[in-house]
């Protein structure tokens, strides 16, 4: 089930600064940039100014050669002042390009690596209010436009500003009347590019949408082919997809008619202006007012124009977008992150007093983004394991189990309370140092794009990692216990890519894959949330036997849904309603808990056929039975 | 042609990047059939298009000629009229009344061929979206299996897109474009066949530059196409994947990753932008000399008074603007490439044929009782290995059978052929006697309905979630069918009820919430025969009585094939097939089952003794 990745009109912070206060924002990339900007702007600058010029030298020649015993040196002299500016114009903005481009590509990554650094560093807490597409845009469509505006957009801004007024200077000089009959037709058109770029960017972003919105459909239809298949409901659907279809095929339509409306006014607008300066232009020759040569060099000014005069406006609106996506990326950077390093490095460097230990004490939490007057989740939640004691944590489902596991490595952090690890609150580690100490396996386990072999190696101890063999005989025992030695008969064995582009492992290959990884991380600390829900009853009693001889010495708390897991454990934690309900052996709870006999028989009836009969061992399991007891 | 059939046919060549020459062809032909069977109902107006495009760019290119007659002819008759003492106004009028309305025509028309290009394109990519939705549901399952869901999705949004992309950066612009060009050329010849000589010879160099360009930047872009993906694919895994990044102290090593990532797709930007910067002055330095050349052929003939001095200006004005566009051309190539790409892929999606059809000359069977025979049926994918050998089955109307078996054993290959996902590979089926082949897709979704395993919904309320089941149906029957299965209570305490969306935070459901909706959907759809893929993976001990006791009302009296997944369930069916490396090894009531001690028995005894805690 996916959802619509609809970007919500979400207010960004910070959209009250200045478009300077918000560059100034972007000065720690800008590093480097700042003398190519300026040669780079001075390139175009000149490039503008010599694409003026080469009217004025028509003007002069055609002037001269229509004099009476005109010289063909003049001619000679136009020809080459023409071929050097003509030259000149190309060589500037090649040079433009060469200044200003690769240190603008610099900027957009900068701030790009310094985004995802920032992200990474950010808590789970943020990643659960932002979902990856908007922080995705942030990444690429945002940064790219930066790029565009710092190299393109903020000089072209100048140059056509500095073009349009010393443009406007020379056909003032030419003649004022052809000068105004031009002002009177470039100054709409500025006027309209400028709401031309908004008007067609909301209908892009309006385009963009619904784009999203039906492959949202789209992918609802080919996930959900078997309920649209059992149904019959592959018409409905289609109608469906066809409206909305139709709507975006109407934004678009509505896109193209913005634009064309744009698109027909700079056409028609200038050269509506030139025809009426022709006339004009002709009765001054004819009077003897102007030159032909002027009027020749005036038509070939606002040739030069027409450029600058149809994209100021434009500019101008694309430094309005450029200043949003420098807020939306000053937001994310902006934002705290609330789970960090302590300030001042622990006293007593990183030794502890108990290895291994793991205490909650009067643990409360409630999630962020929940009302500050909600009944928390967790409620005085107060639990010792002893150093190597394996305990198991039950409860049914919502009574807060996942929630309370992710605190121990700080995932999230207490609301009140403490979560102590070696005897030391967790707060007064590095997160480093503490996530060196603690490890967590989740029930939806996310793997990484890459090698088997680095994917369970991924938090090992790095003096393990520095000498190959015993890095092997790491990785062997984690796949071993964690029941993966599937992984050695893949394609290219413990080598094998898995991923986005590589092979595609089954759930509960997946899960026994991150559990090897868990376990080669070697913590003093292990926390498994449900790691086996998706291993069959047989596989699933084998990795917890051979769990706790591997981990034999390893403080470890087990999220568990199976009696046979929890019958294993040293001690079981009953969890209901966000509290600790009782704490004791198996044996113990089962004789004086009704909730826990409750809990145990609800997982019973969970087990299904087709596990017990997988485990090929229907009578096997009265053995299961007796070693329970 | 066999062999292509074989490589090539459907989506079977798409990721080969090694086709020989006829393959290509054959390729390319598939293309431009889809092509021409879109452009079929929008013909007339593309002609409309294609006649506007002709005449705006016509009237453009037109401006010289007029700046040229305006000076050669009109200036001296206004000189003239004036010494006569005359009015120069009708001349003035003449010469400007014909430059704005060519100048009128050409902005106006230019508009409205934009905007009927929009039209026609969109029009023709709806069909093309509507097309290629309506195929991927009507072909089989056994197709989506091999073909993958990313892949079918990706066929329908980023190919589709890319598609969208050409046609929204401007194909318009770019025929209209090499118009301007065409036509701009045609007036300098029209002006002078010297000129227009020397305006040929420039596009030589500007040949030789745009096709430099495309061949360099093909490669880049490729490149940097696929750099940015990696970028972006590590990006999503990261931020989807934080909490193990962060519980497993991954950043360090995700910081070097994308810092080399990020840092290979600027080079490649970079790379691409440079060969830009090269056409980009390439291209304007031709322009200008073009001028120049102009210039020089023209000046002295103007001095020799051979040629009018109008004439020259209105040259240098062409002589400038005619290269405009093509930097449009050469940047539209590489959009176009990915859009070929991408109509090559999905017409090969479109030639796929579905393995289940309709048929022809249905039998109507409006009601079912329920009936179900199978006669030596047979089945197994495609020409592939068996998968249920041959095997006869009858189910009696308002049986409720319960089916267990191993993992694979071919349970669920079972009940899929009764709902039709697959086609028997011989033998016969028959509802009431009717080949279920035979019956039309309406009768066969009216009579057989199956309830999958994975329960999924739609976004949207939860009432048009349960709709789905029936479409016509009033609110009251969707809460009537909600109330049946014990779905009613929990609804009313969403957020919004019926109307509370699923995808919004509060309106998530638990596995046995969207359990009772499926449940409540297919009570709606009120099927002869039922068919259940009964998932129980996660369902606690509250949730799963509340789903058993829905799926007792939804069986009422209807043919019921349930995969059971829980001993309960078995107890509620009138009959149990065990079934064994796809063949049925014991078939009788429970208690008779029980009786002769087979391995639903044993199954039975280690399932009670497991539940004496």
């Amino acid at each position: 089930m996916s959802t619509p990745a609809r970007p919500s009109p979400r207010r960004v912070r910070g959209e009250e600064r200045s478009l300077a206060e918000a560059l100034r924002r972007l000065s720690p990339y800008l590093e480097g940039i700042r003398w190519r900007w300026g040669a780079g702007l001075a390139s175009a600058m000149l490039a503008g100014l010599v694409a003026l010029a080469i009217p004025q030298v028509i003007q002069q020649l055609v002037n001269s050669v229509l004099r009476p015993g005109g010289d063909a040196s003049d001619v000679w002299t136009a020809v080459a002042i023409m071929a050097v500016l003509g030259v000149a114009e190309g060589a500037l903005v090649y040079l433009r390009r060469v200044f200003i481009l690769p240190p603008a590509a610099g900027v957009e990554n900068r701030a790009r690596v310094a985004l995802f650094r920032r992200l990474q560093r950010l808590p789970v807490s943020f990643h659960d209010s932002w979902p990856s597409g908007q922080l995705l845009s942030r990444s690429v469509g945002d940064l790219s436009l930066l790029r565009r505006w710092i190299a393109f957009g903020t000089v072209m801004f100048v140059v056509s500003i500095v073009t349009i007024v010393v443009g406007l200077g020379l056909l003032f000089a030419t003649s004022w009347i052809l000068a105004l009959i031009y002002l009177a037709g470039a100054v709409p058109i500025m006027w309209r590019s400028f709401h031309f770029r908004n008007d067609f960017r909301a209908a892009s972003r309006l385009s963009q949408d619904q784009a999203g919105d039906l492959a949202t459909t789209v992918e609802e239809s080919v996930h959900g082919i078997r309920v649209l298949k059992a149904f019959g409901r592959g018409g409905e659907a289609l109608e469906g997809f066809r409206g909305q279809a139709d709507t975006l095929r109407g934004t678009e339509v509505h896109k193209a008619a913005v634009l064309s409306k744009f698109i027909s006014l700079i056409v028609a607008l200038p050269e509506t202006v030139i025809g009426l300066s022709l006339a004009v232009g002709i009765y001054l020759v004819a009077t003897g007012d102007l030159t032909v040569g002027a009027v020749a060099g005036f038509f070939a000014t606002t040739a030069v124009l027409a450029g600058p005069v149809e994209s100021v406006g434009q500019l101008m609106g694309m430094s309005l977008s450029a200043k949003t996506a420098i807020d939306r990326h000053a937001e994310v950077m902006d934002t705290p992150v609330d789970i960090a390093d302590p300030e001042a490095p622990p006293a007593g460097g990183t030794a502890v007093d108990t290895p291994g230990a793991l205490a909650f004490r009067g643990v409360r939490f409630r999630y962020p983004d929940v009302a500050e007057g909600a009944e928390p989740l967790l409620r005085d939640i107060t639990l010792d394991l002893r150093p190597g004691e394996t305990m198991a944590l039950v409860g049914l489902t919502g009574s807060g189990k996942s929630t309370l596991v992710q605190l121990v490595p700080r995932l999230y952090d207490v609301t009140a309370g403490q979560v102590l690890v070696g005897g030391r609150d967790v707060r007064e580690y590095e997160l480093v140092e503490l996530r060196r100490r603690v490890s967590i396996a989740f029930e939806d386990s996310t793997l990484f794009s890459d090698s088997i072999r680095n994917n369970v190696l991924l938090g090992a101890p790095e003096r393990v990692l520095a000498d190959p063999a015993a890095a092997q005989d790491l990785l062997d025992l984690a796949l071993d216990t964690a029941q993966a030695q599937f992984a050695h008969r893949l394609p290219e064995g413990l080598d094998t890519e898995i991923g986005e582009e590589g092979l595609s492992l089954s759930g509960g290959q997946r899960q026994r894959i991150a559990l090897a990884r868990a376990i080669a991380a070697r913590p003093e600390v292990l926390v498994l949330d449900d790691p086996l829900s998706a291993l069959d009853v047989r596989t699933e009693e084998a990795v917890t036997r051979r769990l706790r001889s591997v981990l034999a010495g390893t403080t470890t708390l087990i999220v568990a849904h199976r009696p046979s897991t929890v019958a294993l454990a040293d001690r079981v934690a009953v969890l209901q309603d966000g509290r600790i309900l009782d704490v004791g052996t198996h044996a113990e709870l089962l004789a004086r808990s009704a909730d826990y006999r409750f809990i145990i028989s609800s997982f019973e009836a969970d087990r299904s056929i087709e596990s017990v009969m997988d485990s090929g061992a229907i009578t096997a399991m009265t053995g299961t039975e007796g070693d329970r007891a | 042609m066999s062999r292509r059939d074989a490589t090539l046919l459907g989506t079977r060549g798409e990721e080969r990047l090694d086709l020989d020459a006829t393959e290509r062809r054959y390729v390319r032909a598939r293309s431009w059939m889809l092509l021409r069977d879109l452009a079929r109902p929008v013909r007339w107006k593309l002609l409309l298009t294609a006649v506007l495009v002709v005449v705006s760019n016509a009237a453009r290119a037109s401006f010289p000629l007029i700046i040229a007659w305006g000076i050669d002819w009109g200036l001296p008759q206004v000189v003239s009229t004036l010494r006569d003492g005359g009015s120069p106004a009708p001349v003035l009028a003449a010469v400007g009344g014909t430059y704005v309305a060519a100048a009128l025509t050409a902005g106006l028309l230019l508009g409205t061929y934009t905007w009927l290009t929009a039209r026609v394109s969109q029009s023709m990519l709806l069909d093309l979206r509507v097309w290629v939705f309506r195929h991927t549901q009507r072909l089989s399952l056994e197709f989506h299996e091999r073909y993958t869901s990313g892949r079918v999705i990706s066929r329908q949004t980023s190919d589709l897109d890319s598609l969208r992309e050409l046609l929204d950066q401007g194909v318009s612009s770019l025929v209209s474009g090499l118009m301007f060009m065409l036509f701009t050329t045609v007036s300098v010849f029209v002006l002078d066949w010297r000129s227009g000589l020397v305006l040929l010879g420039a596009f030589v160099p500007v040949a030789i530059a745009v096709r430099w360009y495309q061949v360099r930047s093909e490669a880049v872009y490729r490149r940097s196409r696929v750099s940015s993906a990696r970028m972006i694919v590590h990006f999503v895994e990261t931020m989807t994947g934080i909490r193990a990044v962060q519980a497993f102290r991954k950043e360090r090593t995700n910081d070097e990753t994308y810092d080399r990532l990020a840092s290979r797709y600027r080079d490649d930007m970079v790379h691409s932008l440079n060969l830009f910067g090269v056409l980009q002055p390439t291209l304007l330095v031709t322009g200008n000399l073009t001028v120049v050349a102009l210039l020089v052929l023209g000046g002295f003939r103007v001095l020799d008074g051979t040629l009018a001095v109008g004439v020259l200006v209105a040259l240098l004005l062409a002589g400038k603007r005619v290269f405009q566009p093509m930097e449009q051309v050469a940047m539209f190539y590489s959009s176009f490439q990915s859009a070929t790409a991408a109509l090559e892929k999905v017409s090969g999606l479109l030639e796929e044929a579905p393995t289940v059809r309709e048929s022809p000359t249905p039998v109507p069977l409006p009601r079912a009782q329920g009936r179900l025979e199978f006669r030596d049926a047979e089945f197994g994918y495609g020409q592939g290995e068996v998968i249920l050998p041959a095997f006869d089955l009858t189910i009696p109307a308002g049986q409720t059978v319960a089916v267990v078996g191993q993992t694979g054993a071919g349970k669920s290959t079972l009940v899929k052929l009764i709902a039709r996902f697959y086609d028997l590979s011989s033998g016969s089926l028959t509802l009431d006697g009717v080949e279920l082949d035979q019956l039309s897709a309406t009768d066969l979704r009216h009579n057989v309905v199956m309830v999958t395993q994975e329960a999924f919904l739609f976004s949207g309320s939860v009432a048009e979630n349960i709709a789905l089941g029936r479409p016509d149906a009033s609110d009251e029957e969707i809460q009537a069918a909600a109330r049946a299965v014990g779905a009613h209570e929990f609804i009313l305490s969403l957020p919004e009820g019926y109307d509370t969306d699923v995808t919004k935070r509060g309106g998530r459901l638990s596995a046995g919430q969207r359990q009772l909706v499926s449940f409540a959907r297919a009570f709606l759809a009120d099927p002869a025969v039922l068919i259940l893929d009964e998932a129980t993976s996660s369902l606690d001990l509250p949730s799963e009585r509340l789903v058993q006791s829905g799926l007792e009302r939804l069986l009422g009296d209807r043919t019921a094939l349930i995969i059971a997944h829980r001993l309960s369930t078995v107890e509620i069916a009138d009959r149990v097939l065990v079934v064994h490396d796809g063949r049925i090894v014991e078939d009788g009531t429970p208690e008779d089952l029980i009786a002769a001690g087979g391995r639903f028995a044993e199954l039975h005894a280690a399932w009670k003794d497991s539940l004496v805690g």
